[in-house]
């Protein structure tokens, strides 16, 4: 009885957080002016959220493109079109593979690293203090946040794509023994600059927005309690994960 | 204080690592690191199928990358395709009776515009055509060909298919198209 009770009621709760996440990006477009004045801090979160994540965007981006020069190597081999194997590593590195598990590795490193910071800060108080200094927490502490994230993601990304690539020639090249000139000028001869490349830097914009947005949120929503902040770093992996890939195939079929 | 200057450096540091990555991208992996850097001269190519040679698709020589095409329009009175090339200035010396046909790089590559260079004493200069050209291969009408002239006793009966057009293919082996 209550199970059945319960149920529209969660559905209702789910429904209010995206509403009042909608809300609150309003709420964060609007403090961006003020936050202007602390340009400091927004490059400051950009240190958080960008540089500090780059040991791991770089290690995670080698490694993928070392897979991939692995296996389509293989699945090459089988058509006789190893030689593709540059152009298929590069344009799956740009349109998916590089903004998408960048973003998740971003949520994982940086968003949940956010929302730990905003969340203490609730907990603690020091959002309530700030508003009673008459500073306004949204434009010191959320709008900065969220600007690092929509600047550092498609610079990680890019950085991500970089060391695929190199990878993918470490694998193909070096010890596959593929042609070097054909591994490149067949890479140069179908990629785009702006179908493939300037398309993976809008989604990886995209994809930082969202992550950060998703990551103050939860910081700046959490029950001000130690369980609360735990279950809000989770809440952040897990619904920017989803939102992510959800976006991932809306953007595509839009930027195809 | 020192704390804060590191971090506006290595910020700084990471937006600009952030921008080479996307500049080395941008530049050294797509079809924009194919412009040609130095001057280049324009030649022009008449063929009566293109098949899929797109802009800036490979111009190349002894399988040597020296341009890339340059335009792609249909003559609207000889309805043939008419390709601008253009060559680098440092390949000058391209004599005037120069073949250029459209060839596929591998069985799943792009096409490209291949020049086989002839023995004239005179070079190419600016906006010459090209004598002699010869159409990118048409799989599919390969594979017709293929179908009609297999088995030669049939040949008369298909007479659509001009006998000259296949006397220079090579005939699929009799043993293979007697089956069907």
């Amino acid at each position: 009885m209550s199970a059945v009770r319960k149920e529209p009621s969660r559905i209702a709760d789910a429904l209010a957080q995206v509403g009042a996440c909608g809300l609150f990006l309003f709420q964060i477009l609007g403090a961006i002016p003020k936050s202007l004045r602390h340009i400091k801090e927004t490059l400051r979160q950009i240190w958080f959220v960008g540089a500090m994540s780059l040991v791991i965007i770089m290690t995670c981006g080698l490694f993928v493109g070392m897979v991939l020069g692995l296996q389509l190597y293989y699945v090459l081999s089988i058509f006789g079109g190893t030689a593709a194997l540059g152009t298929v590593v590069s344009l799956s590195l740009y349109r998916e593979l590089g903004p998408v598990v960048t973003a998740l590795l971003f949520a994982g490193r940086a968003g949940t690293s956010i929302t730990a910071a905003i969340g203490l800060m609730r907990a603690t108080d020091q959002l309530s203090a700030m508003e009673m200094m008459a500073v306004d927490p949204l434009a010191y502490v959320a709008a900065p946040r969220f600007l690092a994230g929509i600047i550092a993601m498609p610079l990680l990304a890019c950085v991500f794509n970089a060391l695929g690539i190199f990878g993918a020639h470490l694998i193909g090249v070096s010890w596959l023994g593929l042609d070097n000139g054909t591994f490149w000028s067949n890479m140069t001869s179908s990629v785009d600059v702006w179908k493939d490349v300037i398309n993976g830097v809008w989604k990886s914009t995209a994809f930082g927005a969202v992550v950060a947005l998703i990551a103050v949120f939860q910081g700046y929503t959490t029950p001000p309690t130690s369980e609360g902040v735990a279950y809000a770093t989770t809440r952040t992996v897990v619904f920017s994960s989803i939102v992510v890939l959800a976006l991932d195939f809306v953007m595509t079929a839009f930027l195809m | 204080m020192t704390q804060r200057r590191s971090y506006q450096v290595g910020t700084g540091l990471f937006i600009l690592l952030g921008f080479t990555a996307l500049a080395y991208l941008a530049t050294q992996t797509t079809s924009v690191a194919n412009f040609s850097q130095g001057d280049s001269y324009l030649l022009k190519a008449r063929f009566t199928n293109i098949g899929q040679l797109k802009l800036r698709a490979p111009v190349k020589l002894a399988g040597v990358r020296i341009g890339s095409v340059e335009s792609i329009a249909l003559d609207p009175v000889k309805l043939e395709a008419q390709v601008q090339i253009s060559v680098d200035k440092r390949y000058h010396q391209l004599p005037d009776d120069s073949s250029a046909a459209i060839f596929t790089s591998g069985l799943l590559g792009d096409q490209y515009v291949g020049i086989q260079p002839g023995g004239s004493p005179d070079m190419f200069k600016d906006g010459d055509e090209f004598v002699l050209t010869q159409s990118s291969m048409q799989l599919e009408d390969l594979i017709g060909k293929f179908l009609v002239n297999g088995s030669p006793p049939q040949k008369p009966a298909n007479g659509d298919v001009p006998p000259a057009a296949d006397a220079g293919k090579p005939a699929a082996p009799p043993t293979d198209t007697n089956k069907h």
